[in-house]
């Protein structure tokens, strides 16, 4: 209930940030929305030397669209996701995810760059970005680079950020006109963790399918890209036989469980279930 | 910009400025000290509760600059230049806040230790949607749990609020 | 003066009398209090389930700036503290010596000038522990080679507590022989928790210049609670003072006493300040009063569609300490209750009860002593037994009733229950739900695939404990108290020997005393909790209040109401018998312009009375109930079931309760919605439970679940009223009603969504995977 002590850093730029996590080495921890962070502080599970709050840092609370990518600044709350009209229709995925996302008063604090940071296999917010491509632009002593998402997740709560690294954008590359998605998170009651997710994400070319993105949470060591799925979708019209199809292979690209939440057995189905369900929200959609 | 100081060996404090309920305050914290404690102990501002220690029941919920949060997952030092607002402050001059009126009017409270988060939610919720469905209702509310009423009168009294509210034309 | 307004007594559904200082943040908790010079202690508990001590050292925590005292088992032995009695005959550990004997225990604390230190210093204490092998279930306890949990205590050589037994066996044995069929349910109802939004804790003010001990502590039974301290401190009762202020819900949670209440005193008394301690959730949880934990088998026997006898076998999973709270000479609470609503001619129950490796208790969580336990087994095994013999379950229940003509009915276990129309409640409960079209909707649903189930639950429960020859706790006779005077001007104070955690007794005890002697409600305050100035009672808790200090209030008003009359007979020039009273107002028989109210009479109490009268107006009733009351109601709830995950959500709930006259119907209500709420909570996803090491699972609220407003349903509530004979004000209990009979209704719910295809039984709490797992064996998963 009483974290133990540590150094505190508001600092009011990225550099300064960075220069801050420079000196502490892997010490020191970033603090952006803190509903991760702050809990497991307080059961004395985590007990970085520092924290930086990057909080003060203005201009990381932008949510747009350019340039092929919708941008999703660091500082961009769930709330901000659940509320914005951008993140419907072609992004459902990610509109769907969001109000998902633990509950209300923690959405009001959390952010999407920090849930990608903390790398919670049970994440809902990595199976969304992995399903639509996304990348995240780390910046660092050394100056910038560009992350994809399956790059990201080495493991649970392990990513291959630098302790010396920020995020400081996701972004999610434009579908194309035709797109749609969206998650589906079975969960025992609001605000626990997903004990299956899954996000489904498709752009269309020409009626049929040209990319399909689909990941699933809570059936892995992390977040896990349902490939097999996705190719048999790829290039394909999107019917009954095809989702079906997916929907198996997803479920066989699950690596589930036997926990508190329910079987192996009954997850891998779920993930098959929730496949077929995502993947006929999305054709519903289309027409 | 405020800078960190190690008071004594190990101690870190940090100076923060809170505007409390239209009121500022100034204090050195010990970095560490969550936002319900400086509410609590600090400033001796007891409506805000504890009730779980994995930021799971909402009983300690205040407003920040409008929005509700949880005070236990939030360092006093972050609240540094904002507004809080907690239950003293729902109140005003000219009385009580019409969603203090509704869960008294609608039964909507039983041992009150839930009620001052759950208020200020509700409050927000009334702030952003003024004719919410029991459906958004109860989305706005999933993050304070209550143990005594079953929520029913919870939406009720939401559900007075906005009607008072509404026909005050606020 | 007429009183033209209409006294809002009983049957009023007056708002309540305290709020105000709750909406505004002004409730005054026990964390909320802050004495000067007050300390902090914080409690070091074993990660271990089972484990010898071979040593602490605490020599790093005691040299940390901030801290002021460790305390262990050693010293508090010294004292003669380290162990204490509880509430059951049993004796438990304050902090640990020998060993440790669940997951949490308390071993050591620290006492600090801040909470942060204190915890801070927790973690440089080192307690080398030799782990040993963990008993985690009463079955692994009774086996021939099972490690001895109590081994501390004399005369115990093995796990067992108690054996206990109701009824007669071997008429039921009989029955069963002559039974055509014989039904039988084996169950678990699982560990879960009270869990109130506020944790335990307690401020203890020893003040060493006066001797005298204020412990401000959240205690659903404060008299009870500092009769128990003197004796297991030796403070002097008169020294020590126990004020249980608001509390922020109690289920039963705060009824026993915990060894952070015993340890924060005695730091109190050795370091001459007040000493705080508010546990945190974990140790809530992980430590405090749980509830059910209960192996149950039930077989039923029947001729044609006739209950002809009942037998129960039960195993109580006791934790390490047998800390049941619960009147003393009932070793399984009230559970012979069991059953129910039904004319059983026969029935016995046996039950026994088994230490293991975790936390003590059993009785709490709104059970009414076990008659949660009791009410599941009865309602499951009589769905069970109508899908059996193929009939309707509403029409099985409706066939075995107990008849309206049958009260007072005396049980085959030897309960007389005072009143009842169990058919007026089922009726009104299937007209609301449109009982016949909904079941031609469900057979609808099921030719398309759709899976809906209908669930009932008909349940009778005890409640209101009780005849001092039968009810103690500890010894303490279960009579409870109310003491009321009325001020010159007409106003009133009522102190009462119960303590509300929510309920609404400013109000509804205010009620009472307006429907008596005609004093609008607010124009009387309420005290409770503080045993300097309130009347002996034992608590609030089994949904007694009402039942007692209920009855004691209206028997206190009629008292004060005779010599009322008196003083009004004297002030008007007449004798007694030539008045009338019509609520608060005395009038000439003939004469009625002629007459004085009871405000008139109260201030002659003070100022002009009859020659040799005493002055003042107030008195004091300790009410021993002649029997207990039986409250009882018939809860229907419908599901849905997603075949695809196995989800349930329910489409409606339809909850009809007779608890005789409500005083109150809003809080009424309000107590059944609460209870629909924590069984809904209890049946979906509430449980505590353990690994192998004995491991605690549940001990936050990541894994321990509570409903929120999201997946809790929406209630219809609806009523009969059928009083309590024996009761001054023909009410009954109610507080814990809906969680003692509304888990079966749930449970029922979802079993009968799948009964068409031969599912009879999930286990609680029915989880998502375990209705899919049903659902593929029968093939009817999505």
């Amino acid at each position: 209930m009483y974290p133990g002590r540590f150094e505190y850093h508001a600092p009011s730029t990225i550099d300064e940030a960075i220069s801050i996590l420079e000196r502490y080495g892997d010490e020191a921890k970033i603090l952006a929305g803190g509903q991760s962070l702050i809990p497991l502080m307080k059961l004395r599970f985590a007990s970085p030397r520092a924290l930086v709050d990057i909080n003060r840092i203005q201009g990381l609370d932008t949510l747009y669209e350019d340039n092929g990518f919708l941008t999703i600044g660091a500082l961009v709350r769930h709330a901000d996701c659940e509320r914005s009209e951008l993140l419907r229709g072609r992004y459902g995925v990610l509109g769907d995810a969001a109000p998902q996302i633990s509950d209300p008063i923690v959405r009001n604090r959390g952010t999407v760059a920090g849930s990608l940071a903390h790398a919670d296999p049970q994440g809902d917010w990595g199976s969304a970005l992995l399903a639509t491509g996304a990348q995240v632009q780390a910046q660092g002593p050394d100056g910038t680079r560009t992350i994809r998402t399956e790059e990201l997740f080495e493991g649970p709560f392990t990513t291959t950020l630098e302790p010396t690294e920020i995020i400081t954008l996701v972004q999610v590359p434009d579908p194309g006109p035709q797109a749609g998605g969206t998650y589906l998170k079975l969960e025992r009651k609001i605000g626990d963790f997903a004990t299956v997710g899954v996000a489904a994400h498709i752009s269309f070319d020409n009626g049929k399918i040209g990319r399909a993105g689909i990941a699933l949470t809570g059936v892995g060591p992390r977040n896990l890209r349902a490939n097999a799925a996705e190719e048999a979708l790829a290039d394909a019209e999107l019917n009954d036989e095809s989702i079906a199809e997916a929907a198996r292979l997803a479920a066989d690209a699950a690596e589930p469980r036997d926990d508190v939440r329910g079987s192996a057995e009954y997850k891998r189905n779920v993930v098959r279930v929730f496949t077929e369900r995502a993947l006929r929200r999305i054709a519903e959609g289309k027409e | 910009m405020a800078q960190m100081t190690e008071t004594q060996e190990g101690v870190y404090t940090y100076p923060v400025t809170v505007t409390v309920n239209g009121a500022a305050h100034a204090a050195d914290v010990e970095t560490r000290l969550l936002l319900v404690h400086f509410l609590r102990e600090t400033l001796g501002l007891t409506g805000t509760h504890v009730g779980c220690d994995t930021s799971g029941c909402g009983a300690c919920t205040v407003l920040l600059d409008g929005v509700p949060v949880k005070s236990c997952a939030m360092l006093a030092v972050q609240a540094d230049g904002h507004e809080i607002t907690t239950v003293e402050g729902l109140a005003s001059a000219e009385g009580l806040h019409p969603i203090q009126e509704g869960f008294h009017e609608e039964h909507g409270l039983q041992c009150g230790f839930c009620t001052p988060g759950m208020m200020l939610t509700a409050s927000a919720l009334l702030a952003e949607n003024s004719d919410p469905s029991e459906q958004e209702i109860r989305w706005a509310l999933s993050g304070n749990i209550c143990r005594c009423t079953g929520y029913q009168n919870i939406v009720k009294a939401v559900q007075y609020a906005a009607a008072k509210m509404a026909g005050e034309g606020r | 003066m007429a009183t033209e307004t209409e006294i809002r007594g009983i049957g009023h559904s007056v708002k309540r009398l305290e709020d105000g200082r709750f909406i505004r943040g002004g409730g005054n908790y026990v964390e909320d209090i802050k004495l000067p010079r007050m300390l902090y202690m914080e409690l070091l508990r074993s990660p271990f389930a089972h484990a010898r001590i071979r040593s602490i050292d605490a020599s790093r925590a005691q040299e940390l700036p901030g801290v002021v005292a460790v305390v262990t088992g050693e010293a508090l032995a010294a004292h003669n503290l380290a162990w204490m009695p509880t509430l059951s005959g049993d004796t438990q550990a304050v902090l640990a010596t020998d060993k440790v004997r669940f997951q949490g225990q308390e071993v050591a604390a620290v006492v600090a000038e801040s909470p942060y230190v204190a915890k801070d210093a927790l973690e440089l204490i080192d307690v080398d522990y030799e782990p040993l092998p963990a008993v985690t279930s009463p079955q692994q306890a009774l086996e021939p080679d099972a490690p001895v949990i109590r081994d501390e205590k004399e005369g115990q050589s093995d796990n067992r507590i108690y054996h206990w037994e109701a009824g007669d066996r071997e008429a039921t044995d009989k029955a069963f022989e002559e039974a055509d069929r014989v039904i039988a349910l084996d169950t678990f109802y699982p560990r879960c928790h009270p869990a109130p939004l506020e944790c335990c804790g307690c401020v203890a003010d020893v003040n060493p210049a006066t001797g005298k001990a204020t412990i401000y502590m959240t205690s659903q039974a404060p008299h009870a609670h500092r009769t128990l301290f003197a004796i297991v401190s030796g403070l002097p009762e008169h020294k020590i003072r126990i004020v249980s202020p608001d509390i922020g819900g109690g289920f039963g949670n705060k009824v026993p006493i915990y060894p952070g209440y015993v340890v924060a005193t005695a730091a109190s008394l050795l370091i001459g300040r007040p000493v705080k301690w508010i546990e945190d959730r974990t140790g809530n949880l992980i430590s405090t009063g749980f509830a059910r934990d209960y192996h149950m088998r039930g077989e039923l026997a029947l001729k044609g569609d006739r209950m002809i006898g009942l037998r129960t076998k039960l195993l109580s999973d006791n934790g390490a300490f047998f800390a049941d709270a619960q009147p003393s000479k009932f070793k399984a609470g009230l559970f012979h209750i069991v059953t129910g609503s039904y004319d059983i001619p026969t029935a016995f129950v046996e039950a026994d009860g088994a230490y293991t490796n975790k936390a003590p208790g059993g009785v709490a969580y709104r059970c009414s002593f076990r008659v949660t336990e009791a009410s599941y087994l009865i309602e499951r095994l009589v769905q069970t037994a109508a899908y059996e013999i193929g009939v309707d379950p509403v029409e099985f229940r409706r066939t075995n009733f107990i008849k309206k003509e049958q009260f007072p009915y005396t049980s085959a276990t030897g309960w007389v229950y005072d009143s009842g129309d169990y058919e007026a409640a089922l009726d009104l409960v299937l007209e609301k739900l449109g009982y016949e079209d909904l079941k031609r909707e469900q057979a609808e649903a099921r030719e398309q695939g759709k899976l809906i189930g209908i669930g009932i639950a008909s349940f009778t429960e005890v409640v209101g404990a009780g005849h001092g020859k039968e009810f103690d706790i500890a010894g303490l006779r279960m009579f409870d108290s109310a003491e009321l005077r009325i001020h010159p001007t007409g106003k009133a104070v009522l102190k009462l020997g119960v303590k509300s955690q929510g309920q609404g007794h400013e109000t509804t005890f205010a009620q009472i005393i307006a429907e008596e002697l005609g004093i609008q409600p607010e124009d009387i305050e309420v005290q409770e909790g503080d045993t300097d100035h309130t009347p002996y009672g034992l608590g609030t808790y089994a949904s007694r209040s009402t039942p007692v200090a209920g009855a004691a209030a209206a028997m206190v008003s009629r008292k004060i109401l005779a010599k009322a009359r008196t003083i009004a007979a004297h002030l008007l020039e007449t004798s007694e018998d030539d008045l009338e009273w019509s609520r608060g107002r005395f009038s000439v028989k003939g004469a009625p312009d002629r007459g004085k109210t009871i405000q008139e009479v109260a201030f002659a109490a003070y100022t002009d009375l009859p020659e040799g009268m005493e002055a003042g107006l107030e008195g004091v009733h300790y009410y021993d109930p002649p029997n207990m009351t039986f409250p009882f109601g018939t809860y229907a709830v419908v599901v849905e079931v997603d075949r695809g995950t196995g989800e349930w959500k329910v489409r409606r709930l339809v909850a009809v309760d007779d608890c005789g006259v409500r005083i109150n119907p809003m809080i009424v209500e309000g107590q059944i919605m609460g209870g629909l709420t924590e069984g809904f909570g209890i049946a979906a996803m509430e449980l505590i439970t353990f690994d192998e090491e004995g491991n605690c699972i549940g001990a936050n609220f990541t894994d321990y679940l509570l409903p929120t407003s999201w997946e809790t349903p929406a209630f219809e509530l609806g009523e009969t009223v059928t009083p309590s004979p024996h009761h001054p004000l023909g009410a009954k209990g109610v507080g814990e009603s809906a969680t003692v009979g509304s888990p079966a209704a749930f449970v029922n719910a979802v079993v009968d969504a799948l009964a068409h295809v031969g599912v009879r039984n999930f286990e609680m709490p029915v989880t998502s995977d375990k209705v899919w797992k049903a659902l593929s064996e029968v093939g009817l998963a999505e």
